[in-house]
């Protein structure tokens, strides 16, 4: 790759000053991205960051790409009509839990189900920053906020779930904070054909700081995450020394060389596998007995909306012979008037 | 929101010229350099039926004089004039299926006194392939052929002597609507459990009766009386038959089938070839023309919705001229995937009809806000809320002018005619590119569904369509709102353009520089700024034109889809002696330039709309003093032309 890689991060930095709450999470992404796309090979003419409504969805501002910050929740569709009207354009979503999750909930299915190839960064701080302070479809239940006073008395959507239940191609996850692995999976996602969704957890100093403390900080991140790669055993741990494997109908964390496990018993990672079931659990695991994964947890391919569409067109086109509209209108049923 | 189970075939209609005096129109005067926007409105003449002739035929032993009658019944009772003809086969039972076997009942049914039975049918109905070809001799062109197609199969196809598989050819019968219903299925479906299969195709007859109810908007309980008198006796039959009627009503409702009674025509009058388009399709060929002549793909996102549904499956269907359509999940992703492809350098465009109008009012303020070009067709029906989804009004107005949150000006204009629905489209797909705005364009179910003949157009005789892209000189010097002084358009620059990545959004921007802004004075500044571009468009529309008499004292002024019957209205009092001028809108906002000047040349105007009054209050509020006479009618029907005859004689009678 790095032989194609004629442009640099900051090729792709707006000169709009960043503007979101210092130490939010939203800083770690935008930077990840800049590298990301620098990998890329695409100018940043050929690139277009579309967003909704929120804290993340001011990212657009501070790329210099074509960007349009549209309105809350409608990101996916938006993005959609700019991939299949031109498929030649690298086209990324930035959008966070409210907007892609509850109030575009309905977009978000439908781009992954339909496998637009475009590029989705999900940041997931389970809160409602912009508007100070509401629990979201990610909070966990009980959570107490501005607007759950007492708790909420609901359950979360879990993104990989709603991805993979949308019959999703590719979902990758990573830590806002890790700038070694996110650039590429955020790369990855680019290079996937078909909607790829990239969840970034994410932390929100003001409203909800250190919610994922648990597994994001640096005594507790080798043993509480897991980074996949696809074709490589599934190891872990501050000493390299955990590892996952199948145990019945579930996934398991063991020690290699405690229990009679040996390397041999560890998973080997396999993104690319049409059959969700492995891709599922893995993407559910949630730092309590399991490590939370992290990487590219699902990438398969499979057709893409976009480029159908202009095959199917091409097809039609080939087999008529009516060029514009006047002579397929005289190719109808006519009469004329001399 | 529709699903079909049987399908309606819009066949080519034959060409009927009706004599008689139209109004001529003076020719448009033409002010070149100002005005590039230039169409003929062209002569319609609005045929309505007073009087709808009905066939119940079928097999001798399928019951449709039973059908029959009691659909006549209960049109009486309803204050309908009728005459009914009962026509019986010779035999009492020819053998099943064939051609001496079909039993017909014929009726007649008048808003004034009938006389006759009549001569052809508006609507017939056809339980077998028999009853079709011994019947397709009393066929009007234009008419409705409701089949059974369970009983369109081979066997009943041999009975009837047909020797092809397909009888509407075979008997030349190319200019019918046919809704062709599995019957005999629906009948099994809706007894199951409650009657045995004989019963139900026995209750085939009443299926149909059912059927024919919703069309003409006959309430059920009439024919269940009816029904519960014939059968008191035998409560297992009448039980089957009051549910099978109701499937009937039921199946008309749930694929909306609908029948005009009326047909609007188009005088031709320039040589050419002709083809038949109703509004709807009209529409979707305006686009593609306007992509055409842009040079620009077309895309349309769009969501199923009575009566826009047209649209979207005509452009489906164009992919041989590389039309991308979507359909979204929902209303609200129709304009978004709209926009979005609009942001990319396409033609876009959205079709819906007055709920999905509502959903789409905040992304419409994006494309406002954002200032890119989109078409949003509204294709009126009947509201509020679900309202009446097969009828038509004008009551989207105020929504296309006001329906969303602050100053958020678009361009609005509403086609006239079936045929005009693409000269609109393609006008509207013209201006939003050219003044990069959202234009709403609005036509009603009536114009979409009805059609006329229409002269397929050469589009050598239409403007060229040139958006403001940016040019290489303009590098490092352009923002994304920097505007072109003489129309305040602001020049677009499409992604994949080298040199002017830029961003923009729904959050106010400065006005120099682009970047997003709270400056006080600048949102003042920006907000008057996307005004002025609408209130700029009215350079490149033409003068509003008045027709008739024009030194009377009583304008009659309408806009949108009544034109039909407003100028044949005009015309039929102007025959009678009646001095009347006549003015018809298809610019709303902006209004041409003209349009207060003529408001105050008369001394009554009478403001005619399907609508509560909401043109004359906009002209109210556009025009000083302006204090118009309404005539307003909320029917969901199309208006009755000798009352609007009425309304004008009184005012031009009144002191």
């Amino acid at each position: 790759m790095s032989e194609q890689t004629i442009y640099q991060a900051k090729d792709f930095k707006s000169a709009q000053l960043v503007r979101w709450c210092p130490g939010c999470g939203d800083f770690g992404v935008l930077s990840n991205l800049h590298k990301a796309m620098s990998q890329l090979g695409i100018a940043p003419h050929q690139t277009v960051v579309i967003s909704g409504i929120g804290c993340s969805s001011r990212l657009t501002y501070y790329m210099n790409t074509y960007g349009f910050h549209t309105i809350h929740g409608r990101g996916a569709a938006i993005a959609t009509g700019t991939k299949v009207a031109n498929p030649q354009l690298s086209v990324w979503l930035a959008t966070g839990d409210g907007d892609c999750l509850a109030i575009g909930g309905n977009h978000f299915i439908h781009a992954v189900r339909r496998n637009v190839d475009i590029n989705i960064l999900l940041m997931n701080n389970k809160i409602y920053g912009l508007t100070k302070g509401q629990y979201s479809p990610t909070s966990a239940r009980g959570f107490v906020s501005k607007s759950s006073p007492y708790g909420t008395v609901e359950d979360p959507f879990r993104p990989a779930e709603l991805t993979i239940g949308s019959r999703g191609t590719f979902f990758a996850r990573t830590i806002d904070s890790d700038m070694k692995n996110s650039p590429e999976v955020m790369a990855a996602a680019a290079k996937h054909s078909g909607t790829s969704v990239v969840e970034i957890i994410l932390n929100c100093v003001i409203f909800n700081d250190g919610i994922n403390e648990s597994i994001t900080n640096r005594e507790n991140r080798a043993d509480k995450t897991i980074f996949l790669r696809h074709g490589e055993k599934m190891i872990y741990g501050k000493e390299n020394n955990k590892g996952i494997v199948q145990d019945g109908f579930n996934l398991k964390a063991v020690t290699i060389g405690e229990n009679g496990y040996t390397l041999n018993d560890i998973l080997v990672h396999d993104a690319a596998t049409s059959d969700p079931t492995l891709h599922l659990k893995l993407s559910l695991m949630d730092g309590d007995t399991l490590p939370v994964a992290l990487g590219v947890i699902r990438d398969v391919e499979a057709p893409v909306y976009d480029r159908d569409m202009e095959n199917q067109i091409e097809e039609v086109k080939n087999q008529t012979k009516v060029r514009n509209l006047n002579e397929f209108l005289k190719s109808g049923d006519t009469w004329e008037i001399k | 929101m529709v699903n079909f189970s049987i399908f309606i075939f819009q066949v080519f209609k034959l060409n009927l010229i009706f004599a008689g005096d139209l109004l001529r129109h003076k020719e448009h005067k033409l002010n070149k350099p100002r005005i590039y926007y230039f169409f003929m409105i062209q002569e319609i003449k609005v045929i309505e039926r007073e009087n709808v002739v009905i066939r119940f035929s079928g097999d001798s032993g399928d019951g449709m004089q039973l059908a029959g009658a009691i659909f006549s019944n209960l049109s009486a009772e309803r204050g309908n004039y009728i005459t009914t003809f009962p026509d019986y086969p010779a035999e009492i039972r020819a053998p099943h299926g064939t051609l001496s076997g079909v039993s017909g009942f014929q009726m007649q049914l008048g808003a004034k006194e009938v006389f006759t039975p009549g001569d052809k049918a508006d609507v017939l109905i056809a339980m077998n392939p028999a009853a079709l070809k011994v019947n397709a001799q009393f066929l009007k062109p234009d008419s409705v052929v409701i089949i059974d197609q369970d009983s369109f199969q081979k066997e009943d196809m041999g009975k009837a002597m047909f020797t092809t598989d397909d009888p509407f050819k075979e008997l030349g019968i190319t200019f019918v609507q046919v809704v062709a219903a599995p019957i005999t299925q629906l009948c099994k479906e809706g007894l199951s459990g409650i009657a045995d299969q004989k019963q139900a195709i026995r209750s085939r007859n009443i299926f149909a009766l059912g059927l024919v109810c919703w069309l003409f908007n006959r309430p059920l309980q009439s024919a269940e009386k009816f029904l519960s008198e014939k059968f008191k006796k035998k409560p297992d039959i009448l039980k089957a038959n009051l549910l099978i009627l109701q499937a009937g009503f039921n199946y008309g409702h749930n694929i909306h089938a609908s029948v005009s009674t009326y047909r609007i025509e188009t005088t031709p009058h320039k040589k050419g070839i002709y083809t038949d388009v109703n509004g709807n399709k009209a529409t979707a060929y305006g686009l593609i023309a306007a992509a055409e002549k842009a040079g620009l793909p077309l895309f349309l996102g769009s969501y199923p919705i009575t009566p826009a549904t047209d649209i979207m499956q005509e452009l489906a269907a164009r992919k041989d001229l590389g039309v991308k359509v979507m359909q979204t999940e929902d209303e609200i992703a129709g304009i978004c995937t709209a926009i979005g492809a609009s942001f990319a350098g396409n033609l876009a465009a959205t079709s819906t009809s007055g709920p999905g109008l509502a959903l789409k009012s905040e992304a419409i303020g994006l494309a406002v806000m954002a200032e890119i070009p989109l078409v949003v067709v509204d294709v009126q029906r009947a509201g509020p809320s679900t309202g009446m989804p097969t009828k038509s009004e004008q009551t989207d107005l105020m929504q296309a002018l006001y329906g969303r949150n602050g100053e958020s000006p678009a361009m609005v204009m509403a086609a006239i005619s079936p045929t005009d629905c693409f000269d609109s489209a393609f006008q509207a797909s013209k201006i939003a590119l050219e003044h990069m705005t959202p234009v709403i364009l609005l036509t009603d179910g009536y114009i979409a569904n009805g059609s006329s003949a229409w002269r397929i157009p050469d589009l050598d005789d239409y403007p060229e369509i040139k958006p403001p892209y940016v040019t290489p000189d303009m590098q490092n010097k352009w923002t994304p709102y920097l505007r072109n002084s003489e129309n305040n358009v602001r020049y677009w620059a499409i992604p994949g353009t080298e040199g002017f990545t830029h961003r923009i959004g729904g959050l106010e921007k400065d006005y120099a520089s682009g970047a997003i802004s709270t400056d006080p004075l600048n949102h003042q500044k920006m907000v008057n700024a996307r005004q002025v571009k609408i209130d700029k468009i009215a350079d490149c529309i033409p003068l509003q034109e008045v027709w008739g008499d024009e030194d009377a004292d009583v304008l009659v002024l309408g806009w949108g889809g009544t034109y039909g019957h407003l100028s044949e209205a005009v015309a039929k009092v102007r025959r009678a002696g009646g001095k009347v001028a006549f003015t018809h809108f298809r610019y709303i906002q902006p209004l041409p330039k003209n349009t207060a000047e003529i408001m105050r040349k008369y001394k009554k105007v009478l403001v005619i709309e399907q609508n509560t009054g909401q043109f004359a209050g906009y002209l109210r509020s556009k025009i000083g003093g302006f204090n118009p006479y309404q005539f307003n009618r909320i029917k969901g029907q199309p208006f009755l032309v000798s009352r609007l005859v009425e309304e004008i004689n009184d005012l031009i009678n009144s002191k």
